[in-house]
């Protein structure tokens, strides 16, 4: 709350200060919300597919979760320009690995390029909320988790993007047990976490303008990306 | 002895110049809610229908999935609300208490034009600081009537008319269809493509459609004549088990030993 | 005591509100525009339509404007926005073809490329913060494929069955997904032009930017095929019912 009492009144000459590029601002917000569940020897992987400019829908389906190995993938919310190009840039560089080193980069190692990536751009960041998902060494479900300018933590569960105010506490308590007396822990089984990522987007569809259309949801476990493509609401 | 204060009636403007002061050094002011909102009318040959779809928002959050946007003015007459919602609430609500004491006085059917320049007036005088922006319609004395009242408090008289942040789409349908003399059923189905263009296009509008046909001395009232937005089932129950939620427990039980089975560190 | 304030000929006064320092800054705005551009998929490919205005402020100043191009043999490109700008794009994409030809390798440029391209150029300008002020649609047949994108002055892309810019968006959009979403495949020619005329004339009634004056445009098998300038028609009828805006 202010305190009108104590505030302390700027002379009137000094101007506001305005933190902007000559009135044009090169970042659009598109909307959309993902998420990532891990399990003991898989992952889920969900994104809408809605992209939105205000009030208005560009396109029902722009799919922004992309497969970048066969036990990789990399799901984006915030602007789309911004997280394509970033996309591009790990597709690159984890081609150049594979050329490289003739074997694919693995999970942990493609969410430290991650979040290098973000982070060379701290001065003009991608304005992207990145989650990357996929198989450990050991074959254990991992998420990473990022911020615009590259902080990175390893999590068992998240959501991102648009609706994630709406969903993560969901997750918190159904996945994380937050609030649930004698809650058992562990990990969930494969078929709980997939409904569980379905009742989230439909949810999340019902209450935030911005999530809808599709979702676009991927299991990844040691059998390679198994990919499922539903109908959310379109209003 | 502090002087006698006449009590003032409307609106109190006391913090107005602190308010525009503050906002001037940069401070930003609370906004009040307003909603996205597809709204429409359109005439016929024995009367008019009007639309509106059912999404409250407040932001990006769908506040409400099934609200009413048409409000009830008199037995003749409807109006639907776009805007600030607690404008539009209170606003069609003092117009109708006045238009039931108007009639009551002289003991006829209030006239649609009343209305409009009643709410008119009234936006008028507050400089388009009251948020409400209507479509109006109703069937008097002088036939079928449809506005547009804007905040401001400009008004326009047409044969269609859309509103709020959907009424781009709903124009579209309106502008390459409405043909004057169209059938009951024709109007209907149009003002509900009309709304389902905001629905579907508009993120701001959304959920079901509401419908309402006036002719010459009938009203039907067709709340959620569509509902083309029905929930898919839920993949499964999220019932909990019994005892599931952490309580304190009630003062009584504790007393006289210490609480072993809560713990009140966290 | 007050202090001695010194006065400069007003002729060297600074004016006080334009500080001459902070970042240099590219203040970028649209001039001369072009209005709405609408396309979508139908049964030979894409159908495409822009009116012929380019307009100065509210000055409707060009009146012959062409805002359909063909790019190589199997693109069609359509721009709203700052027509000086699309001109300079028009420069580039030129020079990419020239560059393509010269190579002699037997390859074309398909529409996948230029939509890659022109994503590319408008991405690459907004990140040094002084983009083209435009919006632009991208058609087009790529090996049978048939390819619709959008790309805008923030670099966003998105590809889609009906694709409106600016104004059309809001107008033309609604009636585009109705009338064509799910129906790409079976639309015949006649049907596409009815639509895309439908939608042309909405957006006269209602687009103070815009003329009944226009262009239509498709790619087929058969290449890309730009139309000569034509008129709509409108009804003004229901004028003669209105009376003022009050009883």
């Amino acid at each position: 709350m202010m305190d009108y009492a104590s505030m302390q009144f700027a002379p009137t000459e000094v101007p506001v200060e305005h933190h902007s590029h000559g009135g044009w601002e090169p970042y659009v917000d598109n909307g959309g919300t993902s998420l990532a569940i891990a399990g003991k020897d898989f992952v889920i992987v969900a994104a809408d597919a809605r992209q939105s400019d205000g009030y208005s829908i560009n396109s029902r389906y722009d799919p922004k979760a992309f497969v970048l190995s066969n036990q990789t993938v990399i799901a984006t919310t915030g602007y789309a320009a911004d997280a394509k190009r970033l996309v591009e840039v790990m597709e690159q560089n984890a081609q150049t690995y594979f050329h490289k080193h003739d074997r694919a980069m693995g999970t942990t190692a493609m969410a430290q390029l991650m979040s290098n990536t973000l982070y060379y751009k701290r001065f003009f960041p991608y304005y992207v909320f990145p989650i990357l998902a996929g198989l450990d060494k050991e074959g254990n479900g991992a998420v990473f988790s990022y911020d615009p300018v590259g902080n990175m933590e390893r999590v068992v569960y998240l959501a991102c993007g648009s609706a994630s105010a709406l969903v993560q506490p969901f997750l918190d308590n159904q996945v994380g047990g937050a609030n649930q007396r004698g809650h058992e822990g562990g990990f969930l089984d494969r078929a709980t976490a997939r409904k569980i990522a379905i009742d989230a987007f439909t949810s999340a569809t019902e209450r935030d303008i911005h999530t809808g259309d599709w979702l676009d949801l991927f299991t990844i476990d040691r059998t390679g990306i198994h990919r499922e493509k539903r109908e959310l609401k379109h209003d | 002895m502090a002087p006698l204060v006449e009590p003032s009636a409307g609106f109190k403007f006391d913090n107005v110049k602190r308010n525009q002061l503050l906002g001037d050094k940069g401070y930003k002011l609370p906004t009040a809610t307003k909603t996205g909102t597809t709204i429409v009318g359109l005439i016929f040959k024995d009367g008019l229908v009007l639309g509106a779809d059912t999404r409250a928002t407040a932001g990006p959050i769908v506040a409400d999935k099934n609200c009413e946007k048409i409000h009830y003015l008199a037995p003749n007459m409807y109006c639907c609300g776009a805007g600030t919602a607690a404008d539009t609430e209170f606003t069609t609500n003092m117009i109708s208490s006045q238009l039931a004491l108007h009639s009551l006085n002289t003991g006829r059917e209030p006239r649609v034009v009343t209305a409009m320049t009643m709410l008119k007036q009234h936006l008028f005088k507050y400089h388009g600081h009251i948020g409400a922006a209507l479509v109006l319609g109703g069937y008097d004395s002088t036939g079928p009537h449809l506005f547009t009242v804007y905040p401001h408090g400009s008004t326009d008289k047409l044969p269609y008319v859309t509103m709020g942040s959907g009424s781009l789409a709903a124009m579209s349908v309106f502008e390459s269809r409405w043909r004057p003399g169209m059938s009951r059923d024709e109007g209907v189905e149009m003002v509900k493509e009309a709304i389902e263009a905001g629905i579907f296009n508009d993120l701001g509008s959304g959920s079901n459609v509401d419908v309402c046909v006036i002719t010459k001395g009938n009203v039907e009232y067709l709340r959620n004549y569509a509902r083309p937005n029905e929930r898919v089932e839920k993949e499964q129950s999220y019932r909990f088990r019994k005892g599931v939620t952490e309580f304190y427990a009630p003062r009584a039980a504790r007393r006289g030993q210490d609480s072993a089975e809560m713990d009140t560190s966290a | 005591m007050d202090p001695i304030e010194i006065r400069l000929p007003h002729t060297i006064q600074r004016p006080k509100a334009t500080p001459n320092y902070g970042p240099r800054t590219h203040t970028t705005r649209p001039i001369v525009t072009g209005t709405s551009v609408i396309a979508f998929k139908y049964k030979d490919g894409i159908m495409m339509a822009a009116d012929c205005l380019a307009s100065y402020g509210s000055l409707a100043r060009f009146r012959n404007e062409k805002r359909l191009m063909a790019v190589g043999e199997t693109t069609l490109l359509g721009v709203s926005g700052d027509m000086s700008d699309f001109q300079h794009m028009q420069h580039t994409l030129e020079s990419i073809l020239t560059q393509e030809y010269d190579m002699d390798d037997g390859q074309k440029l398909g529409t996948k490329s230029v939509y890659k391209c022109i994503s590319n150029i408008m991405y690459n300008r907004r990140t040094k913060v002084d983009p083209l002020w435009n919006s632009y649609v991208i058609g087009g047949l790529d090996n049978g494929e048939k390819i619709l994108g959008y790309v805008d002055l923030y670099g966003t892309t998105y590809q889609s069955a009906t694709i409106a810019t600016g104004f059309g968006g809001h107008l033309a959009q609604p009636i585009l997904r109705r009338r064509v979403e799910g129906r790409e495949d079976e639309l015949s020619e006649e049907e596409a032009v009815q639509i895309l005329d439908e939608c042309m004339r909405v957006l006269f009634y209602r687009d103070a930017r815009s003329l009944n004056k226009l262009r239509r445009a498709k790619v087929t098998a058969q290449g890309v095929e730009i139309s000569e300038p034509y008129m709509l028609e409108t009804n003004w009828s229901f004028a003669e019912s209105i009376t003022g805006y009050g009883s």
